[in-house]
C-alpha cells in the first residue's frame, strides 16, 4: 500500500529546485549581500589607484606594467570573494539538502559559480578599461583587456569554486585556499596578460583569446564536477 | 534478529530500512557497535542518547551522507551503498542545520524546495508563520526558523520516509503538539519516521533505540578495541518499546 503509493508519486517526492530556481535564489541572495559584491570591486579599484603612488607616475613605466597589474588585481579580487562561495550554504545545511537530491550537484554548483561571476568577474571586466586609462594603458589594449578579463574571470570563478568546495568544512581556510588554487590560476594569468601585451605590441591577439576560451570551456565542463566531488567529501565530516 | 518486538514487525510486509550490526566511529572513537533495528512502514523510531553518543552520526550514516561504517544497512532490501539512491528518492531529511537560508524569506525558502506559492503559504500557515512569510529568516527567532524548516512537512505529497534530527529543538509547547499531530498523521497514512530528540515524543506507535545500550564494551577508543574481538554480531539486545 505505501509501496504502491511511493511508486506512483515518486516524481513528486524529490522536489528539486530547477536550474532557474537555483539561479534566481542565488541572485536574490547576492543582491541582499551587497558587501560581498562591493568589496572585491572596491579592493580592485583602490589597490590599482594606489599603484601610481607606489611605483611612481612615469607614464611609460605605468603603461608597461598596466596589463599585468590589472590582471593580478582582478585575480586577487576574485580569490578574495571566492572563500565564501559555499560557506553559508554549508553552514545552514542547504548544501547537504542539495547533495541528498538525486540530481547531480553539477548544476547547483554551476548556478552558484555563474552568479558569482556575474556579480564579481563581470563588473571587474567592465571597470577595467577605466582603470587601464588611469594606468596609461594604450587605447589598443582596452578591448583585449575587457574581453580577456570576461573570459578569464569566468575561468577563475570556476576554478576557484573547486578550492572553495575543498575548504568549505574548514573554519578558516585563508591561505590554504590561495595555495590550492593559485597554481591553477597561473595559465589564465599568463594568457590573459599575453592577450593585452600582444595587442599593445601590435600583434594579433586572437590565439591568446582562443586559448583563454579553451580554458574556459574546459573549466566549465570539468570544474563543477570537481567541485561537486569536493563538496561530497567535505560533507562527510 | 531479536532486536525488534513482534507487534512492530507485523505492521506491514518487509521493513523499509533495516540495520544489522551497525558500528560507527568518529575521530578514532567508536560511538556504538552492534546496532540492530528495522523501520517498518507506518512506524516511528526515536533515537535517544546522551550528547555526543552519536545520534547525528547515526542519522547521517542512515541517509548515506557518511559512508564510513561497519555492518549492514539496507533500504527496501537493497544493501547500502547501492540502496542509497533509491532511499534518497523517498527521503525528507531535516538535519540539525535545518537547510533554511537566512538571507531568504520563508516563502523563498519553500520555493527553493519546489513549493508553489500557494502550497508554501498554506504550509507556513500550518506552522503558525502566517504574516511572517515576507520577512528575512535572519530577522526571525530560532524557533521560527525551525518552523520554516518544518513547514516542508506540510507541503503536499511528502516523501514516505521522514528523518528528523532534533526537530523539537527551540519549538514552543504548541509547536511541539502540532508537530506531533503532523507526525501521527504521516504514520497513519503509511509513512515512517526516524527522529532524534532529547524530549519525549508523544506519538503512537513509537519505538525507542537507546544508543547507550549499544556502547562498545571498551572505552570507545580504537586502541583499546584491539584487545576485543569485533563485538558487532555478539551484541544482541532488546530495543525498548516506548
Amino acid at each position: 500500500m505505501p509501496g504502491q503509493g511511493g511508486a506512483r508519486r515518486a516524481v513528486r517526492f524529490s522536489r528539486l529546485p530547477g536550474f532557474l530556481t537555483l539561479l534566481r535564489t542565488e541572485f536574490i541572495l547576492a543582491a541582499r549581500r551587497r558587501a560581498d559584491i562591493v568589496n572585491p570591486l572596491l579592493f580592485f579599484v583602490t589597490v590599482l589607484a594606489m599603484m601610481p603612488l607606489g611605483i611612481g607616475p612615469e607614464p611609460e613605466m605605468l603603461a608597461r606594467m598596466a596589463p599585468g597589474l590589472i590582471w593580478v588585481m582582478a585575480l586577487l579580487a576574485t580569490l578574495l570573494s571566492q572563500e565564501s562561495l559555499f560557506r553559508n550554504d554549508y553552514e545552514d545545511g542547504s548544501l547537504e539538502q542539495l547533495a541528498l537530491q538525486s540530481q547531480p550537484l553539477y548544476f547547483p554548483v554551476l548556478a552558484k559559480v555563474l552568479v558569482h561571476w556575474l556579480v564579481t568577474g563581470l563588473p571587474l571586466a567592465l571597470l577595467s578599461p577605466l582603470l587601464g586609462m588611469m594606468l596609461n594603458l594604450g587605447a589598443a589594449g582596452y578591448w583585449p583587456l575587457f574581453v580577456s578579463l570576461v573570459l578569464g574571470t569566468a575561468s577563475l570563478s570556476l576554478i576557484g569554486g573547486v578550492g572553495a568546495a575543498l575548504t568549505v568544512a574548514l573554519r578558516r581556510p585563508g591561505l590554504l585556499l590561495a595555495l590550492i588554487i593559485m597554481p591553477l590560476y597561473v595559465p589564465v594569468l599568463i594568457f590573459g596578460t599575453g592577450t593585452v601585451q600582444a595587442a599593445l605590441d601590435g600583434y594579433s591577439f586572437g590565439p591568446q583569446l582562443a586559448i583563454l576560451g579553451a580554458i574556459l570551456a574546459t573549466a566549465a565542463a570539468l570544474a563543477p564536477l570537481a567541485s561537486a566531488g569536493a563538496i561530497r567529501i567535505s560533507l562527510e565530516n | 534478529m531479536s532486536s525488534f518486538t513482534p507487534e512492530s514487525n507485523t505492521a506491514a510486509g518487509s521493513p523499509l530500512l533495516s540495520v544489522q550490526g551497525l558500528c560507527c566511529e568518529r575521530d578514532g572513537r567508536q560511538l556504538f557497535a552492534g546496532l540492530t533495528f528495522c523501520l517498518n512502514p507506518g512506524t516511528a523510531i526515536q533515537v535517544v542518547g546522551a550528547n555526543g553518543a552519536g545520534k547525528s552520526t547515526l542519522i547521517r550514516t542512515l541517509i548515506g551522507s557518511v559512508s564510513d561504517f561497519h555492518g549492514d544497512i539496507s533500504w527496501r532490501g537493497r544493501a547500502f551503498p547501492r540502496g542509497v539512491r533509491s532511499m534518497r528518492a523517498e527521503l525528507l531529511y531535516i538535519g540539525h542545520n535545518a537547510g533554511v537560508r537566512r538571507g531568504l524569506t520563508p516563502l523563498e525558502n519553500l520555493a527553493w524546495y519546489g513549493a508553489s506559492e500557494r502550497e508554501a503559504c498554506e504550509a507556513l500557515e500550518a506552522v503558525g508563520l502566517f504574516g511572517f512569510e515576507d520577512l528575512l529568516c535572519q530577522q526571525l527567532s530560532a524557533g521560527q526558523n525551525r518552523r520554516v524548516a518544518l513547514a516542508r512537512l506540510y507541503l503536499p505529497d511528502p516523501a514516505p520516509l521522514w528523518v528528523l534530527d532534533e526537530p523539537l529543538a527551540a519549538l514552543d509547547v504548541a509547536g511541539v503538539q502540532s508537530l506531533e499531530a503532523r507526525m501521527e498523521a504521516h504514520l497513519s497514512s503509511g509513512g515512517s519516521l526516524l527522529v532524534t530528540s532529547h524530549q519525549p515524543v508523544h506519538i503512537q506507535p513509537l519505538a525507542q533505540v537507546d544508543l547507550a545500550d549499544f556502547q562498545p564494551p571498551w572505552g570507545g577508543t580504537l586502541d583499546d578495541a584491539r584487545d576485543f574481538p569485533l563485538a558487532a554480531s555478539s551484541v544482541d539486545r532488546e530495543v525498548r518499546h516506548g
